[in-house]
């Protein structure tokens, strides 16, 4: 593979992506029809609560749902190949080569009774028929690229011997040791310091723009997120709920579940007196998945939707107010409104008093808006009571 | 909505909560875990210094937050406050008594003022017993209300935390990962303590979930005045929840001070690289990574820690005295103090130490005859109302 392959903007084009598992209860939907593209040197950032389906759905990619009960269906396009369609023989031969993986946890990844470098010289022969020795060459050439101090020494240690941060540096050695032209990071760093943290993010970057790969980072980290992905998928329940470039996305996000991880989580520098806005409620059951939207049994929104379409109808993903590149799936008509007026002086007021400032009366939006919700459904609703029976934690 | 704008001229709720009365008062608190041969004689080969002359005060009703890189010892100096472990050396004046070296026997009543609320609600929870019998064990133990009557408390407790109290009888493995933690709190907060140390009571939460236990621990503070020590290394949490913060490097505080100061004008240089390396949902209208310090290596072993200031094989801005001398924490402003022999705001540390004349040295480090060290250098647990005045190079005051 060359890193000049530029002609088709998808390098990784993924479509209606399902991966059921059938259990003693009924099936589930871990997956269920997920759609996105990536295109080389490019990051894709994937963030959803426990259970969403984050790790489902990108180890689909890696083919490892094969020979298990999952059923995977839908496409996964590499460079126009479909990797489903693939035999395990040819799956297997592209993984660690074209795709390759980093998990949140190096300790299970990696073999404990094997050392650092056995493992990588290991990978690389899978993949390279050349000499130990010159393999083992070019594992110690990998540690050193991801700062392993001395890595001729270090090739010797097993996983134990080495600290978190370095364990995580030499899984992401392993997983690049081939060059792959995509590669999943599984929470990469969530086990990790902040000061390892931005080494390790760092080091994905450098080496990125180094090959040009095409990078899913899979995170609950919005700020990780935000520095490092070019486009944002937002998933709840199996789908994605919103999909769009991370400026516009993390900035104007236009769906309630998306608004409720962002004002969840405090931020370094906001003001200390406002209190954290928990999602009320659990995450959905996925054997059973609530009627209509996913969300709406924890979703403080659902209210201003006429007609109970949030019970009924589960919205399509569909371009937002802000441009076609922007999906949600969320029946609000009005989101913009909703989010400056009601959500982000809850939790960002600064930014929301600059966003009032900045935005002009447009009365024509508004009266667009108007027809749908019925009028001015987005200021009223902001008195209502909170519609307790459903939000409390149940247990 | 909360639309009133920011009071700009009330007093500072950092400062003023910053005065309160200490119930916890810790001082050159030590813990050195000896470290073993491999052989048979198994013979002490060395020491980890996991904790090495901490002192701060945790005031009454109030929140002490420590972060710092992992295996900096802000774990140990948890358990050495709830006295899971006897420390090595220095005092844990608790509500106005040592408890430092008490028996096991001496400590029995005590343990019901301070109690500990863990980071995995997987495993901090016996899967063999009920809800009930967790949360109404220290009930039972310390004999705080009759057998009959623990029951009725026990649901009240669950209550409090937001879970059903029909759900007493159930087992900790039906419940999610935030529920547990709720009945961790439950169990902690069984005999009303008046000092709860958090060892990461969230990290091991969802984000959506991590701001409903968050906001529990903040309505249980105010609602029952209870003192927290709040361990975690999600710097934007601790700064949420704790008025006054101290930062630890390889088993020291190297800067302690209110959320406001140490946040936004951190003096020392690992407390700004801490600071610069989080993520920041901001950045997403900018793009692109935050600019930051980078900091080169790892954390050097705790069992031989570098001499003089343990950052400097990784400080940016070291000079030949870090490795000679340790820097003292030295209070610089009315509630904040920092050891470093170059403290100051980002881009402006000092050119030339600050320390030498207090601790009788010249600027390279090397001892100093004709000055001995200033002896009247306020060391211990607390804020005095003088402090070293960094734009005049003297002891000052407000
Ligand atoms: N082999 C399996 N059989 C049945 N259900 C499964 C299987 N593997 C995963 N699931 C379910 O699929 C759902 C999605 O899991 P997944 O691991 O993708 O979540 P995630 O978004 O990665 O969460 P986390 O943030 O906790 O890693 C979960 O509810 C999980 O229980
Ligand atoms: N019982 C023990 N015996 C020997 N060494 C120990 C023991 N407990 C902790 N240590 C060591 O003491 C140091 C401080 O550990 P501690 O658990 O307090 O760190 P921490 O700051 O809580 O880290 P983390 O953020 O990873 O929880 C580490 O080097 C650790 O390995
Ligand atoms: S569709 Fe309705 S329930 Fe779902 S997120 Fe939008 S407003 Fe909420
Ligand atoms: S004392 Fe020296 S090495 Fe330590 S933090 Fe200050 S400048 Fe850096
Ligand atoms: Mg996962
Ligand atoms: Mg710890």
């Amino acid at each position: 593979m060359s890193d000049t392959s530029t002609k088709h903007d998808a390098f990784l084009r993924v479509e209606d992506l399902r991966v059921h598992f059938p259990t003693a209860d009924g099936v589930v939907k871990a997956t269920d029809g997920l759609s996105f593209e990536l295109a080389r040197g490019k990051t894709l950032g994937i963030v959803g609560e426990s259970g969403s389906g984050k790790s489902v759905s990108s180890s689909a990619i890696l083919g490892l749902h094969r020979g298990t009960r999952a059923q995977v269906s839908g496409q996964i396009l590499l460079e126009d190949v479909d990797l489903l369609q693939l035999s395990d023989e040819e799956m297997r031969r592209r993984r660690g080569l074209d795709v390759a993986m980093i998990f949140q946890d190096p300790l299970s990844a990696m073999h404990p009774y094997y050392t650092v470098g056995n493992q990588l010289v290991e990978a690389y022969r899978v993949h390279n028929n050349v000499s130990k020795k010159a393999a083992r060459t070019r594992a110690i050439e990998m540690l050193e690229r991801v700062g392993i101090p001395q890595p001729d020494r270090r090739v010797d240690d097993y996983p134990h011997q080495f600290s978190g941060g370095m364990r995580q540096r030499a899984m992401i050695a392993m997983g690049l040791i081939n060059n792959p032209g995509l590669l999943i990071a599984d929470e990469p760093t969530t086990a990790l310091d902040v000061t390892v943290q931005a080494q390790i993010l760092d080091l994905l970057q450098d080496l990125q723009r180094e090959f040009n790969s095409a990078i899913i980072i899979i995170t609950h980290d919005l700020g990780v997120v935000a520095e490092m992905a070019d486009q944002v998928l937002v998933m709840y329940a199996g789908k994605a709920v919103e999909y769009g470039p991370t400026k516009e996305l993390l900035v104007r996000p236009e769906m309630p579940y998306t608004w409720g991880l962002l004002s969840s989580v405090p931020d370094v520098t906001a003001d200390t007196d406002s209190k954290l806005i928990p999602i009320p409620g659990n995450p959905p059951s996925l054997l059973n998945p609530p009627s209509g939207c996913a969300f709406h049994p924890r979703c403080p929104h659902k209210d201003k939707v006429p007609g109970r379409l949030c019970w009924t109808v589960q919205p399509e993903l569909v371009p937002g107010r802000q441009g076609m590149g922007h999906l949600k799936r969320c029946h609000l008509p009005d989101p913009d409104q909703v989010y400056a007026l009601e959500v982000l002086p809850e939790f960002d007021p600064e930014l929301a008093s600059e966003l009032a400032q900045a935005r002009i009366p447009d009365p024509a939006a508004d009266a667009a808006a108007g027809p749908a919700a019925g009028p001015a459904a987005g200021t009223a609703a902001g008195t209502a009571t909170p519609d307790t029976a459903d939000e409390r934690d149940a247990q | 909505m909360t639309t009133e704008p920011v009071d700009e001229l009330k007093p500072h709720p950092e400062t003023s909560s910053l005065t309160g009365t200490p119930i916890l008062e810790v001082e050159d608190l030590k813990m050195y875990f000896p470290v073993k041969s491999s052989g048979f004689l198994r013979r002490t080969i060395g020491h980890v210094q996991a904790v090495d002359g901490v002192s701060f005060q945790v005031r009454s009703g109030s929140s002490l937050g420590l972060v710092g890189e992992s295996g900096c010892g802000k774990s140990t100096t948890g358990r050495l406050i709830t006295r899971l472990y006897e420390p090595t050396a220095g005092r844990i004046e608790f509500d106005g008594r040592d408890i430092a070296n008490l028996s096991e026997r001496e400590l029995h009543p005590l343990r019901r003022d301070i109690q500990m609320i863990f980071q995995d609600p997987y495993t901090s929870l016996n899967p063999r017993h009920t809800v009930g019998a967790i949360v109404g064990a220290p009930l039972a133990i310390h004999k705080v209300v009759p057998k009959d009557k623990i029951l009725a408390r026990v649901q009240e407790l669950l209550e409090i935390v937001g879970l059903n109290p029909e759900h007493y009888n159930r087992y900790p493995h039906e419940f999610s990962g935030g529920q547990r933690q709720r009945i961790g709190i439950a169990r902690a907060l069984t005999l009303q303590p008046k000092l709860l140390v958090a060892d990461e009571p969230v990290s091991a939460l969802d984000v959506s979930i991590q701001a409903q236990v968050v906001n529990l621990l903040q309505d249980l503070q105010r609602e029952f005045n209870i003192a927290f020590l709040f361990v975690a290394h999600d710097l934007a949490i601790v700064r949420h929840f704790c008025p006054e913060i101290a930062v630890m490097y390889l088993g020291k505080i190297v800067e302690i001070g209110d959320r406001e100061t140490l946040y936004a004008r951190p003096n020392h240089p690992y407390t700004q690289a801490l600071l610069s390396a989080v993520p920041d949902v901001k950045q997403a209208k900018v793009g692109g990574r935050r600019e930051r310090i980078r900091l080169e290596g790892d954390l050097p072993s705790p069992i031989n820690p570098p001499s003089g200031c343990r950052f400097r094989t990784r400080c940016p801005i070291a000079q030949d005295i870090c490795a000679r001398v340790e820097p003292p924490l030295l209070q610089v402003g009315p509630t904040h103090k920092v050891a470093c022999h170059f403290p100051g705001e980002v881009g402006k540390h000092p050119e030339k130490p600050i320390t030498p004349r207090l601790l009788g040295v010249d600027d390279s480090g090397m001892p100093d005859l004709a000055a001995g060290p200033a002896t009247d250098l306020p060391t211990g647990p607390g804020y005095s109302d003088t402090w070293f005045d960094l734009e005049h190079n003297t002891m000052g005051r407000a």
